[in-house]
């Protein structure tokens, strides 16, 4: 034993020296040059944004951050994202709120309880709900989910309604937030499906089968090896899928009746969010409108880099407890 | 070697099937689209020898106004069909788009639901070479107010009750005021149901034109806003999105062209203007209105100025024009001839007449004839 281990040290230097022959050396070139490519994009997308956004805010004759009003048009030119920050942010908490249990549940059933026959088609089908495009997401819901969401909302109106944000107080069908969160629920669904599957399914087997052997039942084998282990892999794919609620745009504009008032009522027809409202008004906009939405637009991606960064901070945060160094 | 011939063979029966189902398909789509030009299905060969070329060829690119889109393919097809090698390329990604595109030297000509803003002709003279954008009204349309409401079919209205309803001042179909001016109308005592578009549109600014003209008390909003400038109501996405909203809730009442209420079969209002009877949302009325208008462009320019408030019998109000935007002077040599006879034939009385087929209104002859005698002079 001792003996051969000083050869194949030898061995991996002379490996890593020879990491100066062409072929390595194209090889590392093209991977250190698509990871700066990626920087460069990023970098010059943000200055783009940062400088389009100065030419339009610098014009704004009102507060940007809170005015709810958008008519940049106007004279003096007149916008705000106050309304669209607060639609973008609370109808993908709806979502969030809806499909991160939903989907742990699915991913659940399809690694630890589903027969094999029905766990692979049910996978399928998951991740063919993850191809459907947008627009047909919002086409689906602005001409059938909506008019079946109508009861749903007189009932939570009826019952719930004590608690304000359930209060319908005008009237309408239901195009509101919450039904876009809804719609952003099931659009999210597939991918953090499919992350906290895979993160599920690496679970260690070991330590599953010591819970088993202590004779914990399936639910606690669960909740002792399975989950815990994959509690970063949940955190990584919410972020995931909020990332996509929030930049979410035919869906939203197809469904949403949007109007800038803020509202708390979120059976209100109503509210809107940033990539709504640049599909909504980028087409008739004159240069300086583009400008403004423009501003919007980097306001979101300040946002959804916030996000990123505290998914990050949450997931390094929980490393150590996680089963991944295990 | 059987196997293989078998497979030819039904492959080039499929073929056959394939070419003979798209060639009834697409003659079953001609003879929709040409019902009022067709009367006799030769009419159209013959006519297309009326188109001149005059030395058209290539591409020709333009952009703009999605209202007059369905206009533009008609002319295109028919161009296209008379001029052997020229492409016209449309699209219709709004007005705002088309003259941005227009002023950074993209396109040969843009399609606009407003004539241009004094600081766009200012930009479009770094294109025009010694000239400037002008505009040239070709495309006239009337907006409908569409509704559904069981068990009335005639629904007249007028200016300021149109704008009290989109401004949410009225909110039940019994209000007095509706009844008022539908006498014998069971109108039910549910709550109207207001939609408008929620993207910007030069439909949306021309409905604001209208109601600040015609019921200034009532509308108080900026008439040139592009986005909806009131606080209530609901709103959906596109002309096709406020018609699906009406269309599919009861009680409800939007506006969008005249096109969407034919397609969704949305009945739409009368419009009473003081007339002796109420208008209804058709192209011959509208062009009434249209002819209404006074020429407020100079020189090459027809910009118009609508008469909102025009009394004239049988004259549709709720119009909207949309123009094509070229230099007068200045214009790529390149595309000079195909621009030029592209829109020769468009604004010819033929070009014209196509229109009712698509919902739209032909300009009226005074207007149509200022604008032919420009085209020419294009250069």
């Amino acid at each position: 034993m001792v003996t051969t281990t000083p050869p194949a040290i030898k061995n991996r230097s002379r490996r890593a020296k020879s990491a100066a022959r062409p072929g390595d050396r194209i090889f590392s070139g093209l991977s250190k040059g698509s990871g700066i490519t990626l920087l460069v994009i990023m970098a010059a997308i943000a200055a783009f944004l940062t400088y389009r956004t100065v030419l339009a805010v610098s014009k704004d004759s009102t507060n940007f951050f809170t005015t709810f009003e958008w008519n940049p048009a106007g004279d003096p030119p007149v916008f705000g994202i106050a309304v669209l920050a607060f639609g973008t942010v609370v109808s993908s908490v709806i979502a969030m709120a809806i499909a991160v249990p939903v989907a742990i549940g699915i991913a659940l059933f399809i690694s630890h309880y589903a027969p094999r026959k029905l766990a692979k088609p049910l996978a399928y089908v998951v991740d063919l709900l993850a191809a459907v495009p947008s627009i047909i997401y919002g086409l689906w819901g602005a001409i059938f989910l909506v008019p079946y969401l109508d009861g749903l909302n007189q009932w939570l109106d009826q019952y719930l309604g004590w608690t304000y944000i359930f209060d319908k107080s005008a009237d309408g069908v239901a195009r509101n937030l919450f039904t876009v969160g809804i719609l952003l629920a099931i659009m999210i669904l597939p991918i953090i499906t499919n992350v906290t599957r895979e993160v599920f399914l690496q679970a260690p087997k070991m330590h599953e089968e010591a819970a088993l052997a202590l004779g914990a039942t399936r639910w606690e084998v669960v909740r002792m090896a399975v989950l815990p282990f994959g509690r970063s892999g949940i955190i990584s794919a919410s972020m995931l899928g909020l990332g996509r609620a929030l930049g979410e745009t035919m869906a939203v504009a197809v469904v949403l009746s949007p109007s800038f008032v803020l509202s708390g009522h979120l059976l209100d027809p109503g509210g809107g969010t940033f990539a709504q409202n640049i599909a909504a008004k980028f087409n008739e906009a004159n240069e300086f409108g583009r400008d403004a939405l423009i501003a919007s637009g980097l306001v979101l991606f300040v946002i959804t880099l916030l996000v990123n960064g505290a998914a990050r901070w949450i997931i390094a945060r929980r490393k150590e407890y996680s089963g991944a160094n295990a | 070697m059987k196997l293989s011939r078998n497979n030819g063979l039904r492959a080039s029966a499929i073929g056959a099937l394939v070419v003979s189902g798209a060639l009834v398909l697409s003659a079953c789509g001609s003879d929709d689209n040409n019902e009022p030009t067709k009367s006799g299905g030769k009419q159209t060969s013959a006519a297309a020898s009326n188109i001149k070329c005059d030395g058209a060829k290539g591409q020709l690119l333009a952009a703009g106004s999605s209202a007059q889109e369905n206009a533009m393919d008609l002319w295109v097809k028919n161009f296209q069909a008379a001029c052997e090698g020229v492409e016209v390329n449309y699209q219709g990604i709004g007005s705002g788009g088309g003259i941005t595109k227009f002023n950074q030297g993209q396109v040969a000509f843009a399609g606009s639901d407003s004539a241009l803003k004094d600081e766009e002709v200012a930009e479009s003279k770094k294109i025009c070479k010694g000239g400037t954008g002008v505009n040239l009204p070709m495309v006239g349309g009337p907006i409908a107010i569409g509704y559904k409401l069981e068990g009335v079919d005639n629904l007249v209205l007028d200016a300021s009750t149109i704008a009290k309803i989109f401004d949410t001042k009225i909110t039940k179909w019994n209000d007095p005021a509706i009844t008022k001016l539908n006498p014998g109308a069971k109108l039910p005592d549910s709550t109207i149901q207001a939609f408008h578009r929620s993207d910007e549109s030069g439909t949306t600014q021309n409905l604001g034109k209208y109601l600040s003209t015609a019921a200034a008390a009532d509308w108080k909003y900026d008439p040139k806003t592009k986005s909806w400038p009131a606080p209530g109501g609901q709103a959906a996405n596109g002309s096709s999105g406020v018609a699906q909203a009406v269309k599919g809730a009861e009680g409800s009442i939007g506006y969008f062209e005249l096109s969407h209420a034919t397609a969704n079969k949305i009945s739409t209002v009368s419009v009473n203007t003081g007339a002796s009877a109420p208008v209804a949302a058709t192209s011959e009325n509208a062009s009434k209105a249209i002819a209404a208008a006074k020429v407020k462009g100079t020189g090459n320019d027809v910009a118009l100025s609508l008469d909102y408030a025009t009394k004239a019998e049988g004259a549709y109000p709720l119009v909207l024009v949309t123009y094509e935007i070229a230099c007068d002077k200045g214009n790529k040599a390149e595309t000079l001839p195909t621009l030029k006879a592209f829109l020769n034939y468009a604004i010819s009385e033929e070009g014209q007449k196509v229109l009712t087929s698509a919902d739209y209104a032909p300009m009226p002859a005074e207007i149509a004839a200022k604008v032919r005698a420009i085209v020419p002079t294009l250069s």
